[in-house]
């Protein structure tokens, strides 16, 4: 394990914060001198609103996948146990296609001449095409229908474990439909909410395919803008302090979560009388 | 006060209930009686308003309450496994109901305070419920219950997790909860030992039918049905020769006992009447039969009074239990074996042991002894 993870984790994290402090040379080789422009560099206004995009980007894909993945876990947890596998595995069908030919499909779907825009422009309902890829639309679209499961499978997982005469009990002491979620559903799934937000917003903040695909070159993101820095303007030292970057906010959030969701924190917020 | 007027309910191909009709008194301790499946639940549940019957009507105090969902009745209910939110403190599950309205947090504390005093939780506010033993939990959710101040209470099935020890405890603690709020209980229980010593009144259901309702001991001595019968207690089953009905009722009929002793009983109510000579069982209590020394070679007599008869038995087993002695004797005239309880406070019949041959005593009209056609024995579900 130790082994493992120092291979495949630390070694890789300790050569890019390493590659962070270096300098690209002209010809796009890696120059030994230490300093910190990479960072200074990175803090541009310029990349400043490529973060913040991606920030609001991969916070309202969370969002969404939150407030649709909650009542569809719900769904599946007090659905019989006879129809269960089934709904989940109609959840996981589309993984059974590989991860770019879906985000194509949702391309093609979304195109000028895709099925939306001629049964929009069939039925009359508009003259012009509706021009929906190459927007933020269009990737937080595809964010949304790629992460969904992520947040659904750990929602679900604290749901099917669940006593439903809980909510029962709820009702017999006299609450109704938006107290019952709010103090009862809510608190308790609230661990699986957790780690579906973890699950969703981590790779979503460093996604690159989906943007590139679909948000044409209008939306660049930090997970784009990182790739380009290797692969086409070959500065590795810059990609690598961007790389950093990413990595300690997507730390961070993860801290954050796990403050949330600690014990401790929950039971000094907790519903005690008075 | 509470009324339940011929309640169907089905589900797909199982009709849960047919025609359920009780009447219960205010302030009366009333049971539901009957194995797993029988409907018992659901019944309880259309009480709470978590199900609707298909037909019939649910009234409290001369209201329609059958379409009142479970937030807007006057009714609470302790479930099964008690169904706590594992999410809040003890004192938070029993304030629950006061916290959805505007009652201040001193007031509600207050409340919760008392309730839990009711139920013997004094100080146990701050718990977690998870850390709570079987036993605490169930007051907990009687509590959380007790605080709506409810027309009618309704227990699911509430002492069935505990162990015996536990649950016997509980038994008598409700009872008296009972007896002090004079609050309407509905109790729902599969075992019958149970429902016998908690209930003022109680109903026996089977198979989504009310079979008999009344006090425990009516139903126990005059078990209107052989399912009732089975169902409460342990009965005899001994096969006999079904004769004619009796003139002067038609709930009553004879039976050949053997050859030439006939026997006055009750006719198990809803069944057919055979034709004579079939084939029946008769059901007679353990303790409603008795055991006498016999004089050498006594065939069946009937006393001179013309009220007993006895018949010549072997002891093939004894079995003591303290306050009690359950003893097995083969009656060859009846072609079967029969077990008498004897009460230790009376003597046994001098020189008593396995093998003896004494005389079984069985009193010929009796209305608690049930005849029923050859069925065979009734499975009591757990």
């Amino acid at each position: 394990m130790t082994l493992w993870l120092g291979l495949f984790l630390v070694g890789p994290l300790v050569m890019v914060a390493l590659y962070s402090l270096l300098q690209r040379g002209p010809y796009g080789e890696i120059v030994w001198h230490f300093n910190l422009a990479n960072y200074q560099r990175a803090l541009d206004p310029l990349y400043l609103r490529v973060y913040a995009k991606s920030l609001v980007l991969a916070g309202s894909t969370t969002g969404i996948c939150a407030v649709l993945g909650l009542p569809l876990a719900y769904t599946i947890a007090t659905s019989s146990k006879r129809w269960q596998p089934t709904l989940l595995g109609l959840l996981m069908l589309p993984f059974l296609t590989n991860f770019v030919v879906r985000v194509y499909a949702i391309r093609l779907i979304l195109a000028a001449e895709g099925p939306i825009n001629l049964l929009l422009l069939g039925s009359g309902l508009t003259t012009e095409p509706w021009l929906m890829t190459d927007s933020a639309f269009a990737v937080a679209l595809g964010m949304v229908t790629n992460y969904l499961p992520f947040m659904v499978l750990p929602i679900y997982v604290v749901f099917e474990k669940f006593d439903f005469t809980i909510i029962d009990a709820a009702k017999d002491l006299g609450a109704r439909g938006w107290p019952i979620f709010r103090r009862i559903i809510l608190p308790l799934a609230r661990p699986g909410l957790i780690s579906g937000v973890s699950l969703v917003f981590v790779p979503v903040l460093g996604e690159y395919t989906i943007p590139d695909l679909l948000g044409g070159a209008k939306t660049l993101m930090l997970g784009g803008l990182i790739t380009e820095q290797f692969l086409r303007v070959r500065d590795w030292p810059f990609g690598a302090a961007l790389a950093m970057i990413l990595v300690l906010s997507m730390v961070s959030v993860m801290g954050l979560m796990r403050l949330v969701g600690d014990p401790a924190t929950r039971r000094q917020r907790g519903f005690i009388p008075g | 006060m509470l009324s339940i007027r011929q309640i169907n309910k089905r589900y797909g191909s199982h009709q849960a209930l047919k025609d359920a009709t009780l009447e219960l008194e205010p302030g009366e301790f009333f049971s539901i009686l009957g194995p797993s499946g029988c409907g018992k639940s659901t019944l309880l549940r259309i009480l709470g308003g978590f199900e609707t019957p298909d037909s019939g009507s649910v009234w409290l105090g001369g209201v329609d309450i059958t379409r009142v969902p479970p937030h807007e009745r006057p009714t609470n209910m302790v479930f099964q496994r008690y169904a706590l939110f594992p999410h809040l403190s003890v004192a938070a599950n029993v304030g629950f109901s006061l916290s959805l309205g505007r009652m201040t947090g001193a007031e509600r504390r207050r409340y919760v305070d008392e309730a839990l005093a009711l139920v013997a939780m004094e100080g146990m506010g701050e718990r977690r419920v998870q850390s709570l033993s079987g036993g605490q939990q169930q007051r907990v959710a009687l509590a959380r219950a007790l605080i709506c101040k409810p027309k009618v209470l309704l227990l699911d099935e509430p002492l069935s997790a505990l162990d015996l020890q536990l649950r016997l405890r509980m038994q008598a603690e409700l009872r008296a909860l009972q007896r002090r709020l004079g609050m309407t209980f509905v109790f729902v229980t599969h075992d019958q030992s149970e429902a016998l010593s908690m209930s003022d009144r109680m109903a026996v259901v089977n198979r989504g039918h009310i079979e008999q309702v009344g006090s425990p001991a009516a139903l126990y001595d005059h078990p209107a049905t052989d399912f009732v019968a089975s169902f409460l207690g342990t009965m005899n089953r001994v096969t006999v020769q079904y004769s004619a009905p009796c003139n002067q009722s038609s709930d009553h009929v004879w039976v050949n006992l053997d050859g030439s002793n006939r026997l006055r009983a009750r006719w198990s109510q809803g069944r057919p009447l055979p034709a004579a000579g079939t084939p029946v069982t008769m059901l007679v209590r353990p303790e409603k039969i008795g055991l006498r020394e016999a004089h050498s070679h006594e065939a069946s007599v009937v006393s001179t009074d013309g009220r007993e008869l006895s018949l010549p038995c072997q002891v093939s087993d004894m079995a003591f239990h303290g306050a009690t002695t359950q003893v097995t004797a083969h009656v060859a005239n009846l072609a079967t074996s029969v077990t008498v309880t004897h009460l230790n406070r009376d003597s046994l019949p001098a020189g008593l042991s396995l093998g003896s041959r004494v005389q079984l005593v069985i009193r010929l009209d009796l209305d608690h002894v049930l005849i029923a056609p050859a069925i065979p024995p009734v499975t009591t579900g757990g």
